[in-house]
């Protein structure tokens, strides 16, 4: 019963919200936040009781839900949904405080605002802990809603068009996925007969053209998602119009459903095709890594700029993944964790520095080191840990994906570094123009961080520099599930090809 | 020449001969209860006759019989089912029916009229309403019970020529409306023409009209094929036109938009069950043997059907032809059904059918509440910014919406996931994802009426959700609730169905 008690909580929290009146705006706040920061102790607690080194799902519950179809209400805990609930359940509570007064002014009252939030928390524990893969299809699908209505509800510019945009992208790739759970769900009933448990499906047969397409239903599905090249182009138009808040997790969380689906139920369900159009897709991580990049360097609005980072980084996460070395599979775990955090992190300083100036472009920032020495301090930091410094957590992610990339696939590896470089100018530029030189007129009395802010910013700041230098904790809950992926995709790591030294 | 009378299974055909019984009666009533008393004594007896019938049909769940009424009617599990989803649908379509504003004071005064003007003056109202629903109700019950071709046709024109009329019945807009029953009818009549010169053909072929006869003749393949090909394809587009598929669809949007939305909203539930009741019948039993000479056919009619009704929808400016071209689409989805030709295609078929037609009176129930001071509002545009004015209402035609799009957790995601899945079993892989990306068109288009009700500012303000009747609410609530229970909880009507889901031949 935990995951599901777990799972249930923020609806719950969400249920008390929509009780309460919509004057009360100070109450409704709290009770959000202590809502998810009660959800949040509990993935502690789950996270302290969760066995490393036992392979296979831990706190699995099965109820039978749709017993003539097979389906069941089934959900479980291995390394990585671990790693992805911890991080969507610590984002929340920042996203709340952060953005304390992000719901005001939005089309829907601030109720409807928080309402929304929690039951997508909801959401997200159930789409990352799903077992049976028609559940997992369910959460995938009804977590468009909240967020289309946050976007589209509370968004800022062309909210409507970007809310649409994103929901549109998000249900074609979910139906074609459909169409693939239709299929397996076939060939389930035909062989041991009707199930969606992932666990039972691992162990169909499957004829090599079948799987290539049921594959591909799948992929695209999380390629859109997640989101690789060329299928990106609804995330700029979203994070730019969303609240920061929202693109914190549209961003931080929900974009890892397609890197997290691509793995459980990509590689480990499909494990001939995965090796089949792994080449290809690494090609496409390869294009998103450098195009995103190049994009970015040249944006001049600041969510624009944090939207096509993170297109660059997915391009890392998806690399490290269709590598299929365990290196490089733990690498992206550990990079979707990171990725979470710093892109959480600059939105949030990203959100605050465009409240108090009033304007989301550039270059109408400048010298904030001076002016708010505590602001610029994070986001430098935050850019730091998005071009993957050294010392940042980011850094040993970004270096595991591109060791286990190199083994299989050097000129992959050897392109994507190029990636790294160019990161260095998407984020030195912007920081150089923002935060350094002269004061830019109408910027000389702007506010620095108040305690409110200090508060959500001063946690994701420790765990990025906390896991740069001590990275184990979560590599210990990963690794194990990385090198369980890699061995249910029937490889394993190629030997590294050093010549040995004469002595 | 020796009569022998003809011998009536009294208990199996209860449920149809009340609903007839009761047509008869509320033509003596319309003749000779005084007009004050006729609208309460007309609702009161349809609403007994549907519920009585409704409870015949439960009582009657189990029973089989293929002989019925010398041989011309079936008893078995799928009819009961649809008979029983026929007989919910005409309830609730008889309490959008009893709010009478929508209908024409005097049908056959003419539009403009002094007489209409008197009619309206004096505040006459129309009762003649409700033994047409009857009438209708009767022939879409014994249509999916059929089993030859003559009982076939007979109930074809018993449930088509009452509802001819019930969409020329509108009040406002008049002249569409009549024009929308012509259309109808003209076209309607021209189908039946095709189905009647089908079955001559067919009985040419099989030397006999019924249905297991002509499953015979197939088998033992002793007849003419080109006579077989001949009759299928003709009884086909007389099939076909009333499930509304593409290319026989040009009635839909113009009848939808035309007819009062209370007939509109029974009729495409009610109607789509009865006319895909029969279309199942045939194709799975009578000519199931000849898989190979229809199955490229509607294969392609399938498609092109699905794939014409999202894309045009998308074009659509108005409410009620948006929902008729949706119904397009859906005609699609549930041919796929058809094609699926196994049990599992019959039990997703029932369930779609009963989802999707209670989703749709609902969806219809509630585009009667829009209005502004000359009647209904069916223009999107004037839909823009009503979750300001009715958060609720808008929230539930959204949840429609979703639930026709086939997003999860609403009764339309697990109709189009069954379907969807018995085709595949059954090899129909391209038509699974045609049908999938053509909802993916579909989602574009109710996403966008969902857009405007929520996320745009109105322009005008004339526009009112009106308060809606005790009748008209509960069809809605009832509506809501049922879209959402399917959609979480289908286990126990997915049971019964799967126990009913079975054709005897």
């Amino acid at each position: 019963m935990t995951l599901t008690i777990l799972g249930a909580l923020p609806l719950l929290g969400a249920l008390l919200i929509s009780l309460l009146g919509n004057s009360q705006k100070e109450n409704l706040r709290k009770l959000a936040l202590a809502t998810s920061l009660i959800t949040f102790i509990g993935v502690i607690l789950i996270a302290i009781g969760f066995e490393i080194d036992r392979p296979g799902f831990q706190f699995v519950e099965s109820y039978s839900w749709i017993p003539s179809l097979g389906i069941n209400f089934q959900v479980g805990l291995d390394g990585i949904s671990l790693i992805l609930i911890l991080l969507s359940t610590i984002l929340v509570p920042i996203v709340i405080i952060g953005g304390w007064n992000e719901a005001e002014g939005g089309r829907f009252s601030v109720k409807t605002f928080y309402v929304l939030l929690l039951v997508l928390e909801t959401m997200m524990i159930g789409v990352f802990s799903a077992t049976d893969v028609f559940l997992f299809y369910i959460f995938f699908e009804a977590m468009l809603v909240p967020v289309y209505f946050l976007i589209g509800g509370f968004g800022t510019g062309a909210r409507q068009a970007a809310a649409v945009k994103f929901l549109l992208y998000s249900l074609f790739g979910g139906l074609l996925m459909l169409a693939s759970i239709i299929g397996i769900y076939v060939i389930s009933s035909n062989q041991i007969g009707r199930t969606f448990d992932v666990a039972a499906l691992q162990t169909l047969k499957i004829d090599s053209l079948t799987e290539n397409l049921l594959f591909l239903g799948f992929f695209i599905a999380f390629a859109i998602k997640a989101p690789l090249w060329p299928l990106h182009t609804w995330l700029p138009d979203a994070a730019k119009s969303a609240t920061p808040g929202t693109s914190i997790l549209l961003l931080g969380v929900l974009d890892k459903v397609g890197t997290f689906g691509m793995i459980r139920y990509g590689i480990e369900l499909f494990p001939n095709a995965s090796k089949t159009f792994a080449p290809y897709i690494i090609t496409l991580s390869v294009i998103s890594i450098i195009y995103g990049a190049i994009l970015a360097i040249g944006q001049k609005d600041i969510k624009g700029l944090i939207a096509f980072t993170s297109i660059s980084h997915f391009g890392f996460i998806t690399m490290g993944i269709f590598a299929i070395t365990t290196q490089g599979n733990s690498g992206a775990t550990f990079y979707m964790l990171n990725h979470g955090f710093s892109t959480a992190a600059l939105f949030l300083t990203a959100g605050w520095m465009i409240t108090r100036r009033g304007s989301s472009t550039i270059s109408d920032f400048g010298g904030l080191q001076r002016v708010t020495p505590l602001l610029a301090w994070s986001f430098f930091i935050a850019g730091m840990s998005s071009l993957a410094l050294p010392g940042l957590s980011s850094f040993v992610s970004e270096f595991l994906v591109l060791v286990g990339t190199y083994t299989r696939y050097p000129v992959a590896a050897i392109i994507g570094t190029i990636g790294i470089i160019l990161a260095a100018l998407y984020i030195l530029i912007p920081v150089q123009r923002a935060l350094h030189g002269p004061t830019t007129p109408g910027n000389e009395s702007l506010a620095d961080l108040n305690k409110r802010e200090i508060i959500a910013i001063a946690p994701i700041i420790a765990l990025i520099i906390a896991l740069g230098f001590y990275p184990k904790p979560a590599l210990d809950v990963i690794n194990p599930a990385a090198t369980n992926t890699v061995s249910k995709a029937g490889l394993s790591d190629p030997e590294p090809i050093v010549k040995e030294g004469g002595k | 020449m020796i009569f022998s009378t003809p011998s009536l299974e009294y208990g199996a055909l209860s449920p149809m001969l009340i609903i007839l019984g009761a047509a008869v009666l509320a033509v003596i009533v319309e003749a000779f209860v005084s007009p004050r008393l006729r609208p309460s004594v007309q609702l009161a007896l349809s609403i007994g006759a549907v519920l009585f019938a409704l409870g015949q049909v439960v009582r009657l769940r189990g029973t089989e019989t293929l002989t019925a009424a010398n041989n011309s009617v079936i008893i078995d599990g799928p009819v009961l089912f649809m008979q029983g989803t026929i007989l919910v649908f005409a309830l609730l379509g008889l309490f959008l029916i009893a709010d009478f504003e929508q209908f024409a004071a005097q049908a056959s005064a003419i539009p403009g009229s002094a007489e209409e003007k008197s009619a309206i003056q004096t505040g006459k109202v129309q009762t003649e309403i409700y033994p047409l629903t009857l009438f209708a109700v009767a022939g879409m019950m014994l249509f999916p019970a059929a089993s030859d071709l003559i009982t076939l046709f007979v109930a074809l024109e018993v449930l088509s020529l009452p509802l001819y009329l019930m969409a020329g019945l509108a009040r406002g807009r008049r002249l569409l409306s009549q024009e929308a029953a012509l259309k109808y009818f003209l076209l309607g009549a021209y189908s039946s023409a095709f189905f009647l010169f089908g079955s001559a053909f067919l009985y040419g072929y099989a030397g006999t009209v019924q249905l297991a006869g002509i499953a015979n003749a197939i088998s033992g393949a002793a007849g003419n094929d080109i006579f077989f090909l001949i009759g299928l394809g003709a009884l086909s587009v007389g099939l076909l036109f009333k499930v509304g598929a593409v290319p026989f669809h040009a009635w839909t949007p113009d009848v939808y938009q035309g007819a009062p939305t209370a007939v509109t909203a029974f009729m495409a539930a009610a109607t789509k069950v009865a006319a895909f009741g029969a279309t199942l019948r045939i194709f799975y039993t009578a000519v199931s043997g000849a898989e190979w000479s229809w199955r490229p056919l509607i294969t392609g009619i399938a498609i092109i059907t699905m794939v014409v009704g999202s894309v045009i929808a998308i074009a659509q400016r108005d409410v009620k032809r948006l929902l008729a071209y949706s119904s397009i689409a859906h005609a699609g989805f549930l041919l796929t059904g058809v094609l699926a030709l196994n049990q599992s295609g019959l039990a997703a078929s029932l369930f779609y059918l009963a989802t999707y037609g209670i989703t749709t009176l609902g969806a219809f129930a509630l585009v009667s509440l829009v209005r502004d001071s000359a009647g209904e509002v069916t223009d999107l545009n004037r839909w823009v910014g009503l979750a300001k004015r009715s958060p609720v209402i808008a929230s539930i035609f959204a949840l429609f919406l979703l639930s026709f799009a086939g997003i999860p957790l609403t009764a339309g995601f697990i109709g189009k996931f069954t379907i969807f899945s018995a085709a595949y079993e059954n090899g129909n892989i391209g038509v699974v994802v045609v049908g999938v990306l053509s909802s993916a068109i579909a989602a574009f288009f109710y996403i966008r009426v969902i857009v405007m009700m929520f996320l745009t500012d109105p322009e005008d303000d004339s526009v009112t959700v009106s308060i809606p009747s005790r009748f008209t609410s509960s069809v809605i609530w009832i509506a809501a609730i049922a879209t959402l229970a399917l959609g979480i909880f289908p286990t126990p009507i997915l049971d019964v169905i799967s126990s009913l889901a079975t054709f005897i031949r």
